[in-house]
């Protein structure tokens, strides 16, 4: 019992430890991918002892900052909803990566690890319930505050939340229906088969459609330009105006957070998380014929790595986008979400009832 | 007064997807993404330093390039044996439309010169920076051509630049080694004028 428990906490942090470097990381990928696409040159000052580092220790210095900083909370504001809001952000921002599944399972012996936090039958709604209770944190934020400007950041946000949840759940229903399972372990080993023997039956190939609403509707989920609206630092004003150091930090945090959770979301669902092509247990099988044995630790450790590098190709993706799109206006959002994504998702759905009744279901 | 109507023009059918509108925004940013994350290791390898990979100077390091005709910062010319050539006379004085020149002249040992400046002073803070000055010296003893542009100090008097910062370029108060004495020969204190003229610094 003991060693499940520990194997369970060694596997959260390394989650843990992953998502919250890679979100501090962020800071500086924001800062340097800004300044090329923009012919910058970008954050370069911070040093230690003359290291720059590419300015690398700029998120260093971003930390010391907001922890040294006053905190105030305003005089009118609640204290306890204002103080309790970021931790709800942050904490479910964090929850959700539980069910993700980074890898396949690792044989130790005679012990079997499921690469994953937590196994639950039904993770996709288990993330679904995470990413929208994380809007709470935003919400209760805005409404704590008790700052015109910030509750109004905060009314956007409910209803750019609420509006695009829809479209981002009808969007998965239809992986879920060709895949027939919301555990996302075995959404993924689903996903390892091939059409034909030489094409990989990932979402991406059989949910076309689904992707582009899916990652519209999440990238509105993480609350970053394009569908920037309940934040807007430079002109509309949003939730977090009464935040200061740390608190603000976190709001920060979450976002980077959520960009993580999103873009690992998309890999399992549509990339084949920690699929490689032609990479069975055992080893390579080629097409072509040709087969390459491997051991269960290289073949999991490739599974590890492909599924990292496809989250941060969909995080510099992600990234490029923010600095690409400017930010719709508030009906554009609504009327994208609710007369675009929607009716899309809605006859993806159809259409893909229809093909699963003449070509059977993939598993 | 005439209404004229302006029609915004219509989006098509492609621009209304939106995704290709998109895709080509992608395009443009993958562009300049690549091009200088290449450049910039380019330029660390010493490679291609002739096309820059950002148009952003480094301030305090690297200076944008002055035009020769810049006004910066005033000096006061000096001769051969490192006395000003300021004769005194007064005309900058007269001429500046914000009085910000104090000058003290005193008699010239020498017969030849007939008054030197025992007190030069600019108050940079009331300064226009007109180049009147310049222009009216008959001695060619006062220029604006250091490059000096970071003019910054923590008080009003300390924006006052007197006799010896004014010949000394790099030099800041406190002056502790040099004397007011006749005639005021400052050893440079190893100031080099700032900025360029035309070319960038290195």
């Amino acid at each position: 019992m003991m060693e499940v428990l520990l194997i369970k906490l060694v596997l959260a942090g390394i989650v843990f430890f992953a998502a919250l470097n890679l979100a501090g990381f962020h800071t500086w990928v924001e800062r340097k991918q800004s300044a090329l696409i923009q012919d910058r040159i970008g954050a370069n000052r911070a040093d230690i002892f003359g290291f720059r580092l590419l300015g690398t220790l700029h998120g260093v210095a971003d930390v010391i900052k907001m922890f040294s900083k006053e905190d105030i909370v305003p005089a009118r504001a609640d204290k306890t909803l204002h103080t309790l809001a970021p931790f709800f952000s942050v904490f479910f921002a964090l929850a959700a990566f539980a069910v993700i599944p980074f890898g396949d399972r690792l044989i130790l012996g005679d012990r079997v690890i499921e690469l994953q936090v937590a196994k639950i039958d039904a993770a996709l709604l288990y993330i679904f319930a995470m990413l929208s209770l994380e809007a709470y944190g935003v919400i209760l934020a805005g409404f704590a505050s008790r700052n015109n400007y910030a509750i109004l950041g905060g009314l956007r946000a409910t209803a750019q939340l609420i509006s695009y949840e829809i479209a981002l759940g009808f969007s998965v229903l239809g992986v879920i229906m060709v895949y027939g399972t919301m555990d996302l372990a075995e959404l993924v080993r689903a996903q390892g088969r091939m059409i034909g023997g030489w094409l990989p039956l990932w979402g991406i190939v059989t949910q076309p459609v689904a992707f582009v609403v899916f990652v519209t509707a999440a990238l509105a989920e993480t609350r970053r330009l394009p569908f920037d609206l309940p934040e807007g630092e430079s002109e509309i004003i949003g939730y977090f105006v009464e935040y200061s150091g740390m608190k603000f930090g976190m709001f920060f945090l979450t976002d980077f957070l959520e960009t993580i959770v999103v873009a690992s979301l998309s890999t399992t669902l549509f990339f084949g998380g920690w699929q490689i092509p032609y990479l069975m247990p055992d080893g390579f099988h080629f097409p072509w014929g040709g087969v390459l044995l491997v051991p269960n630790l290289i073949y999991v450790l490739l599974g590890v790595a492909s599924f990292s590098i496809k989250g941060l190709t969909f995080c510099f993706v992600f990234m490029q986008l923010r600095w690409t799109l400017p930010r719709f206006r508030y009906d554009q959002l609504m009327s994208l979400g609710w007369k675009g994504l929607f009716p899309i998702a809605v006859v993806n759905i159809v259409v893909t009832a229809v093909a699963l009744v003449f070509f059977g279901k993939a598993s | 007064m005439a209404v004229k109507v302006v029609r915004r023009r219509e989006l098509t059918f492609w621009e209304k997807l939106y995704i290709p509108q998109i895709l080509w925004g992608l395009k443009i940013t993958f562009t300049h993404f690549f091009r200088n994350l290449f450049l910039h290791t380019a330029h660390r390898l010493g490679r291609f330093k002739s096309f820059p990979a950002s148009v952003t100077i480094q301030y305090p390091e690297e200076l944008r390039p002055l035009m020769s005709r810049f006004r910066s910062r005033h000096r006061l010319t000096l001769r051969d044996d490192g006395a000003p050539r300021c004769v005194g006379c007064m005309l900058c004085e007269t001429v500046c439309p914000a009085k910000c020149i104090t000058i003290v002249p005193g008699e010239h040992p020498d017969p030849n010169i007939e008054k030197y400046p025992v007190r030069f002073d600019i108050d940079l803070g009331v300064c226009v920076y007109c180049g009147y000055c310049v222009e009216v010296c008959p001695e060619d003893a006062i220029r604006m051509d250091t490059g000096i542009l970071d003019v910054a100090a923590y008080s009003r008097e300390d924006m006052r630049l007197d006799i010896h910062e004014l010949m000394d370029p790099g030099l800041r108060k406190p002056i502790s080694h040099c004397n007011l004495t006749f005639p005021h020969k400052c050893e440079l204190t190893g100031g080099k004028m700032k900025g360029s003229w035309d070319t960038p610094c290195p």
